[in-house]
């Protein structure tokens, strides 16, 4: 964090929003709120330029043209690029996640991504819809994921990345692994407002951004029992 | 009508009849499914021979629909799906109930429009809106344009009654040659920031828009809501008195004046038969039940949640959310409401998804009370309005404890 403020960009809501992605901003705004720390959320649409100073950066789901208007802009920009080089956090979703590696698949067409995680992704021959669960790398010491997926696409890790999950209920990247962890971003087919579900994972990009190892507990009461019942339901 | 579309027909009305005395449903949808069975042309033997109008869109079709049935009205009997069974099978139930009418009006799933108009032959086509709803299952925005456009390139007899106000709206109506548009403004713009022509963004400004890159923009419209009122399009301005509340009511008022006056019928005759409606399947319904007067409205999507708060008065709100198969598995369009309109009132919360309800609220700063039940809301409020707001299946849960209220 530059100064006491800690800043969160919502890439793009004009083309990635395509159900409920607001949420991760509102969610991560509310939970540093909470903890007293001051915040300033903003939205940058695709016509504006990429500010690289801000702490956190949310990227979310969105139908195929968006996504390849998106990469296109985000590549030509390259603000996004710089934040990335000087330690910002990433929640990257669904499309989102998909363009950050080095290509994807839109309208039957292979475009570049941002090459800011090694993967690649192309279309799968069906597609995954439903609730996901996985056990979150050790490493990061985070609860079990919980999330909603809807997706017909299928990513490929490569060596530079590590597996955000591996998935003990749906399908995530391929079946076997879900989402994709390096440095400080994380990529996720857990769509929408992936954070509702894991405040864990909310939490971590407030203490990456902010450089501390712990924050001061809050009243999880709700998302406690939400976590429960859609882990269970996952699990039927 | 051919023998086989006789039987189908017979049968169709036996099986509804069935359904409806054994307490399973409306008979709005099993009648048709046997019908169709049987004869699977049946959908087309019962229009043929009618004048019939389609609504569809993601929002307002059934209030439209129940609108413009009784608008024709003036004209004769009208056949028309009232229970929002939207389906092909809804509508042969309905064709088949009704008998030989000279008029249909079809409230039409918008998935299913292009197979119905290819079946029935419409006279007039309705098209009101489109956003996202159930993203889980149903076609993203942009695709459900494109089916909507290709339908009616192939049918250019039809004529269109489409949406000036959507962007998507106006791109799958260029299909068609013969439109007519009327504004009933668009309050959801979340799903029409970039055009669906050329991919650039649209700009918005005092209830224009126009897309940056291509000549797509607003056409004028012929029918507007202008204050309380209709302004046909003579330039005549004409009060609209609803029973429904809400202003989103009188956009749908005037789309079903526009479709009415494509069969003839001019605005002065079709007023009064709009404010004989009351409810429609139980939404807008108010029922009297232990000192508290409940009033049900049904809210599907984040546009229509966001023209439920409008409607709510300031008074106890109870909110139900499920997530079965007719509502769609997810429930992540709760982060695209803004709840903050119900920070003035007391909040209560059930449904099958309630968690997913509370962790939202919390995060809007709203609170709350879950409840487990219907009852439990009604005796924990006191005596006076309690407002319920419920998505599909969560409102007919409610409404069957309320003894099926229409």
């Amino acid at each position: 964090m530059s100064d006491s403020t800690l800043r969160i960009v919502w890439i793009y809501p004009d083309l990635l929003s395509t159900y409920g992605d607001r949420g991760n901003l509102l969610i991560l705004g509310r939970r540093a709120a909470m903890r007293g720390i001051p915040v300033e959320t903003y939205s940058v649409r695709s016509d504006q330029p990429m500010p690289s100073t801000a702490d956190i950066y949310l990227i979310g789901g969105g139908e195929d043209g968006p996504q390849a208007l998106a990469a296109q802009r985000l590549i030509s920009d390259g603000g996004l690029h710089r934040a990335v080089n000087q330690g910002a956090a990433v929640l990257a979703v669904c499309a989102g996640y998909q363009l950050f590696g080095h290509s994807f698949f839109a309208k039957g067409t292979k475009c570049p991504g941002l090459g800011l995680l090694d993967l690649s992704s192309d279309r799968g021959e069906t597609r995954a819809v439903g609730e996901i669960r996985g056990d979150i790398d050790p490493r990061l010491g985070l609860p079990l994921l919980s999330g909603f997926e809807n997706h017909g696409g299928r990513t490929h890790l490569g060596p530079g990345v590590a597996p955000l999950a591996r998935v003990t209920a749906g399908i995530g990247n391929d079946g076997q692994t879900e989402g994709a962890w390096h440095g400080k971003i994380l990529g996720t087919y857990s769509h929408g407002p992936a954070l509702a579900r894991n405040p864990a994972i909310a939490d971590l990009l407030l203490r990456w951004a902010i450089g501390a190892d712990s924050l001061a507990p809050v009243d999880d009461t709700w998302p406690d029992r939400l976590r429960a019942e859609r882990l269970a339901a996952a699990g039927a | 009508m051919p023998l086989r579309a006789k039987v189908a027909t017979s049968v169709s009305k036996t099986a509804a009849a069935l359904s409806r005395a054994a307490g399973r449903g409306d008979g709005s949808v099993i009648g048709g499914w046997i019908g169709l069975k049987i004869d699977p042309e049946l959908l087309s033997h019962l229009a043929s021979g009618r004048a019939i109008a389609l609504v569809s869109g993601t929002n307002g079709k059934t209030t439209t629909t129940r609108l413009a049935a009784a608008a024709l009205g003036v004209l004769g009997p009208v056949a028309t799906n009232s229970f929002g069974a939207n389906m092909p099978t809804g509508h042969t139930s309905a064709l088949a109930k009704a008998g030989a009418t000279p008029f249909a009006v079809l409230e039409v799933d918008e998935h299913y429009l292009a197979r119905v108009i290819d079946e029935t032959n419409p006279r007039v086509v309705a098209l009101l809106n489109l956003s996202r709803d159930q993203l889980d299952r149903a076609k993203e925005v942009a695709m459900m344009a494109q089916m909507w456009r290709t339908a009616l390139a192939g049918h250019p007899d039809v004529a269109v009654v489409a949406n000036a106000d959507d962007p998507m709206v106006v791109w799958a109506a260029r299909g068609a040659s013969h439109i007519t548009w009327f504004s009933a403004g668009q309050r959801w713009h979340d799903d029409s920031f970039v055009c669906p022509e050329s991919g650039d963004p649209i700009e918005r400004a005092n209830g224009d828009w126009w897309c940056t890159g291509c000549p797509l923009r607003r056409p004028q419209a012929q029918w507007r809501v202008e204050d309380d009122g209709v302004v046909d399009p003579r330039g005549d301005w004409h009060l609209v008195k609803l029973q429904l509340p809400g202003t989103v009511n009188i956009g749908n008022a005037a789309t079903a004046l526009a479709v009415a006056a494509e069969f003839g019928v001019r605005p002065i005759e079709a007023l009064p038969r709009l404010t004989t409606v009351a409810s429609i399947a139980g939404r807008y319904a108010q029922v009297d039940r232990d000192g508290r007067n409940i009033r049900l409205l049904l809210a599907k999507n984040p546009a229509s949640w966001l023209e439920a708060f409008d409607m709510a008065e300031q008074a106890p709100t109870l909110l139900s959310i499920n997530a079965r198969d007719p509502d769609g598995f997810d429930t992540s369009w709760l982060y695209d409401v803004d709840f903050s309109p119900l920070h003035d009132r007391p909040v209560l919360i059930t449904g099958d998804r309630a968690y997913d309800l509370a962790v939202r609220l919390e995060v809007n700063e709203i609170p709350f009370r879950h409840v487990s039940t219907f009852e439990e809301a009604v005796q924990s409020v006191p005596p006076g309005r309690l407002e319920v707001i419920a998505n599909y299946t969560a409102f007919q849960d409610i409404r069957a404890g309320l003894d099926r209220v229409n």
